[in-house]
């Protein structure tokens, strides 16, 4: 049997975390439920953070948004579409009109899996993720938030509260390749930024490595390539930011796709990316 | 003759609508899996997890120690035969000595609630010896056998004609994946123990022939077996085999108490039979004008672990290898070997599906090579009536292929991708743009049979009962046809108001306390059950006419029904004064005409009742460089013969295209060492809306001489040719290089765009 303990508050769910390290957190259930209902994993303790208002709220501080771990992606789409493009963009491609109505950006970082959508604009965007529990907060920047597939630095008694962000400086992107053309789990995804005040282009793939990986070179190559006065966007410099984004991977032979194609995925995805902000950036 | 109009709407030919319809839109409609008795206990299969193995011990203790456990059974516990199959007794209800595929039910146990029964599975201990597993068909019939007298299933040979010298030969040779039917309820079913044997709630697609088979399992005379179908959510043949069934029963006639057993998505995958994976190798020879003078074909179906309906398979993949063409010389051979995957069996299209992708991919390649447009290829060769099939069986009734084709080729092409992110490949992925994008437009064509085949002989059976209540005649409508949700029931109520003219119409749930329906597929149910439903109808009426006659002094055949009335030149009785005497009851059995058996050395001879046709074109959008697909419309022209229910038909067509569309670019059980390797919905993918383009259906009338109505089976036909059409449409959108190498459906993005990268 499993226990199910709903927390009332913020801080009702760090008591109960303190007291429970080994209970899993439940907001959406996108995940869990599945888990759960295929018999892929056994939960002794639930702790239920679905009404804990203060998750579900974002805010917004200057040039930073802070957005609440369990705001669902649907709030996402229709409400921060203005400062957060990439993920607005990404939340978009989860799932069906359901899942986005539950699932949450704490949820795709707890479970920490390398194809969690919403993962790959975070680490572009070199966003920062609070956790707190009984022992305090603490912020990880979201490029070292993760270990490895279904690991984070995350402690067993942590709860990631929210996400800080950036406000869009630029153009912002996500593409995704899946074999259905909705509801489907990414084979690759790139997430792309472009800050042209700073001149810097944050990337980082999904899908493609045992966690979502920040492609830095691909960055830096980029930031100083680019020609950030308005010039076109040369063939070769596309070409090879694809491949340093597509060598930042280590994908996997797996049933979704072998780790050839979705190299070659990434790399399209990258040079699309950039194309279609670069594209974004001289319309306006 | 003066046609009178009929007394009711929502007669024949009308898109009556379906009595289920709003329960099912507000999701109130109870299916198999809703079934509930007060007192009823939960079954839960025990299953092995091995390919090939020899069962040593199966231990039970543990799982009955649980309070609230209340039986584990073996296949000792059966009393009957354990043995079960719809052409060859071969599959244990429960595994005895060895298992032969993974997912193979060993034990059953029964508990309190389902967490608590599947627990109990969990801690049943069985010890197996593992065997070298054959999960190769191309292996199979040089490898141990798994059955006795081999691993040859059957092997259909057709011979016709001397091969001729060609001007022009292409080869080929392609390859089907595993399609899984995806019906959307899973098997479930209520078992109730009845003074006598048991009573068994369940949806299957064929009543009688699982209450055969579980007579014998659980040693019991067939009456004392009774069934009765409960909602059926889909069946595309994956509930032609028992998977429930015999379990539940073998359960809740040990326990004295009802049991139900309902398998969540994952057990599914294991518990019904799948579509045929398949191996083709092709060579077509013609003419430099473009005729066909031979066809060669050699199809290797992996018909998995037992035998289910392969050998029927394997006949309708060697009768439709060469398609709807005139081919003057064949040769094919057909085998289906037994292997340690999951067993395959029936599914919608039954074998023709396969060989249509094969003998459409070959259609284009000889095009190509011919310098032709494979439109034009296709209408110099298209059988007619009159033309001779490969079996020698000349088709007789409508087979108007030439005109379906030109139908749908002559229809205006869709406007160019525009950048709306719901129309372009990869949809809201936002993986692609218009700009990058490839069109291409494919046909496919297609024939199968309507109607089992072969010399079975194969019949419906109706009961028509007219009564009067309320002043009003009421008919009653009892068979034991499976509505599998393709609206037999409407169909069914649509027949007895015409034939009766009476406005209110009741059809009875279908059991077995009537004869038997025969199953509800090979697109037969309408033609038959339909066909004994309208046969007892006008027993009902000819005896109604004879009671009017006596009444009102007159020889019936001056009489008329009509208007809730027999009326004669002079005076007029209602119905309900007719039906004061009692009841009319009358029960008929219909049946189509005789076919026979193919010759075993030629593979000649009039197997078919009917032949049923479609022509397909799909176009799509193709993302070369990442191998994504947006199927862009498909339009599908067939002959129904006569549309029993317009609406019903272009639902039949929806559903087919969809399924189709899913085994051309998506649907594939993925198999590991005979294990099944995406058994979800997250894995196993089916087409979304986003996926489903526009459809623009044709539908054709052209009355039959020999059936009901003139009709023909519609359920089949608009899947057929479809993967086929598309899979042209992608290899004519990334050009000839590319196509080459696009020999295989499910065409997925990544083999797309490796065929595009090695180009």
């Amino acid at each position: 049997m499993t226990q199910f303990l709903s927390a009332a508050d913020l801080r009702h769910a760090i008591e109960l975390k303190a007291a429970h390290p080994d209970a899993t957190l439940i907001a959406g259930g996108t995940d869990v439920m599945v888990g759960l209902n295929f018999g892929h994993r056994q939960e002794s303790r639930l702790i239920d953070i679905s009404r804990v208002a203060e998750l579900r709220e974002w805010s917004r501080d200057g040039d930073t948004v802070r957005l609440g771990a369990g705001v669902p992606y649907t709030r996402i789409v229709e409400e921060l579409g203005g400062e957060l493009p990439g993920l607005a963009r990404a939340a978009r491609t989860i799932g069906s009109a359901q899942i986005r109505n539950r699932a949450t950006v704490g949820g795709n970082l707890g479970t920490a899996s390398p194809a969690g959508d919403a993962l790959p604009p975070l680490l572009a965007a070199r966003a920062s993720v609070e956790v707190a529990s009984s022992r305090g907060t603490r912020a990880v920047p979201a490029r070292e938030f993760f270990t490895g597939p279904g690991r984070s630095v995350l402690e067993t008694d942590e709860i990631v509260t929210s996400v800080r962000l950036p406000v869009a400086a630029g153009p912002q992107q996500f593409a995704k390749l899946g074999p259905r053309n909705a509801m489907v789990i990414a084979v690759a995804s790139v997430a792309l930024t472009l800050d042209p005040e700073h001149r810097r282009v944050g990337c980082s793939a999904g899908s493609a490595a045992p966690t979502p990986v920040a492609a830095a070179e691909a960055e830096e190559f980029a930031a100083a390539e680019l020609d950030w006065t308005g010039g076109e966007l040369p063939a070769p410099v596309l070409a090879r930011f694809g491949g340093l984004v597509a060598g930042a991977t280590s994908p996997i032979d797996d049933l979704r796709g072998s780790a050839g194609y979705r190299r070659h995925a990434v790399a399209v995805l990258a040079r699309r990316t950039l194309t279609w902000a670069w594209q974004e950036l001289w319309r306006s | 003759m003066t046609m009178t109009q009929p007394l009711t709407a929502d007669g024949v030919g009308a898109s009556a609508r379906r009595p289920d319809a709003d329960a099912k839109v507000r999701g109130d409609f109870a299916y198999s899996s809703d079934l509930w008795h007060d007192a009823m206990a939960w079954g839960a299969t025990v299953r092995s997890p091995h390919p090939h193995a020899r069962v040593v011990s199966v231990d039970a203790s543990a799982a009955l120690a649980l309070p609230g456990v209340h039986a584990g059974l073996t296949a000792a516990d059966v009393p009957g035969v354990n043995r079960y199959g719809l052409e060859k007794r071969d599959q244990p209800v429960l595994a005895e000595d060895v298992v032969r595929y993974v997912g193979e039910p060993v034990a059953v146990v029964a508990a309190d609630t389902p967490e608590l029964a599947r627990r109990a599975a969990g801690l049943v201990e069985v010890a197996y010896e593992p065997l070298p597993a054959l999960t190769d068909p191309e292996r199979a019939l040089e490898s141990p056998a798994l059955h006795e007298g081999g691993n040859l299933v059957r092997h259909l040979r057709i011979r016709r004609g001397a091969l001729a010298r060609a001007d022009v030969v292409v080869t080929g040779e392609y390859e089907v994946g595993m399609q899984d039917q995806a019906f959307l309820g899973p098997e479930s079913c209520l078992a109730v123990p009845a003074e006598e044997g048991v009573e068994l709630y369940c949806s299957t697609q064929w009543l009688h022939i699982d209450q055969d088979q579980l007579a014998g399992c659980l040693a019991l005379p067939k009456e004392h077996v009774r069934l009765t179908l409960s909602g059926v959510g889909g069946a595309f043949g994956g509930r032609e085999d028992l998977s429930v069934q015999a379990h539940a029963c073998l359960l809740a006639l040990r326990l004295g108490r009802p049991v139900k057993m309902s398998y969540g998505r994952e057990e599914s995958f294991a518990g019904h039979v799948h579509r045929h994976p398949a191996r083709m190798r092709y060579e077509h020879g013609a003419t430099r004008d473009g005729r066909l003078l031979y066809v060669k074909a050699d199809i290797l179906l992996d018909g998995g672990a037992y035998a289910s309906t392969s050998a029927a398979v394997t006949g309708n993949a060697a009768c439709f290898a060469t398609g709807p063409y005139e081919v003057p010389a064949v040769e094919i051979d057909c085998r289906s070997v037994y292997t340690n995957n999951p067993p395959a069996g029936a599914m919608r299209g039954f074998g023709a599906v396969q060989v249509c992708f094969g003998h459409e991919s070959q259609m284009d390649k000889l095009a190509a090579a011919l310098g032709m447009d494979p439109v034009e290829l296709r209408l110099r060769n298209a059988v007619s009536t009159g033309s001779t099939m490969a079996t020698g069986q000349r088709v007789e009734g409508p087979a108007p292929v030439a005109e379906l084709l030109r139908r749908v080729a002559d229809r205006p092409l869709p406007p160019p991708a525009a950048d709306d992110p719901r129309l372009l490949p990869g949809g809201t992925s936002n993986s692609t743009r218009a700009d990058r994008l490839v069109r291409g437009v494919g046909y496919g064509l297609s024939v199968k049979n309507i109607c089992k085949s072969a010399g079975y002989d194969d019949y419906g059976t109706a009961r028509v009962r007219l009564f009067a209540h309320e002043g009003e005649a009421v008919a009653e409508v009892h068979t034991a046809a499976a509505e599998v949700g393709q609206g037999l029931v409407t169909v069914q109520a649509q027949i007895a108001r015409t034939e009766l003219e009476v406005a209110r119409v009741t059809i009875l749930p279908a059991d077995t306390e009537v004869g038997d329906a025969g199953t509800s597929s090979a697109s037969r149910q309408t033609w038959m059950s339909g066909g004994a439903v309208r046969a007892a109808c006008l027993a009902v009426r000819a005896r109604l006419l004879e009671r009017a006659a006596a009444l009102l002094g007159e020889p019936a055949g001056a009489l008329t029904i009509g208007g809730g009335a027999v009326t004669s030149s002079a005076r007029s009785i209602t119905l309900a004064e007719l039906l004061a005497e009692g009841d009319v009851d009358e029960t008929a059995v219909f049946r189509h005409r005789f076919t026979e058996a193919l010759d075993p050395e030629t593979g000649q001879g009039d197997a078919h009742v009917a032949y049923a046709f479609a022509a397909h074109r799909a176009v799509v959008d193709v993302d070369p460089e990442l191998g994504s697909v947006r199927v862009v419309e498909i339009a599908c022209a067939q002959d129904v013969g006569r549309a029993i229910n317009p609406v019903a038909v272009e639902g039949q067509m929806h559903g087919g295209i969809a399924q189709g569309l899913g085994l051309a670019v998506m649907e594939e059980i993925r198999l590991r060492d005979g294990r099944i390797l995406n058994p979800s919905f997250t894995d196993y993918l089916i087409p979304t809306t986003m996926d489903m383009p526009p459809t623009v259906l044709d539908i054709l009338e052209l009355p039959r001489p020999d059936s009901p109505y003139g009709l023909t089976g519609v359920g089949e036909p608009p899947l057929l040719s479809a993967p086929a059409a598309i899979a042209a449409a992608i290899r004519d959108a990334v050009g000839p290089a590319a196509a080459a190498a696009l020999d295989r459906i499910p065409m997925t993005p990544e083999a797309v765009a490796t065929a595009v990268l090695d180009a």
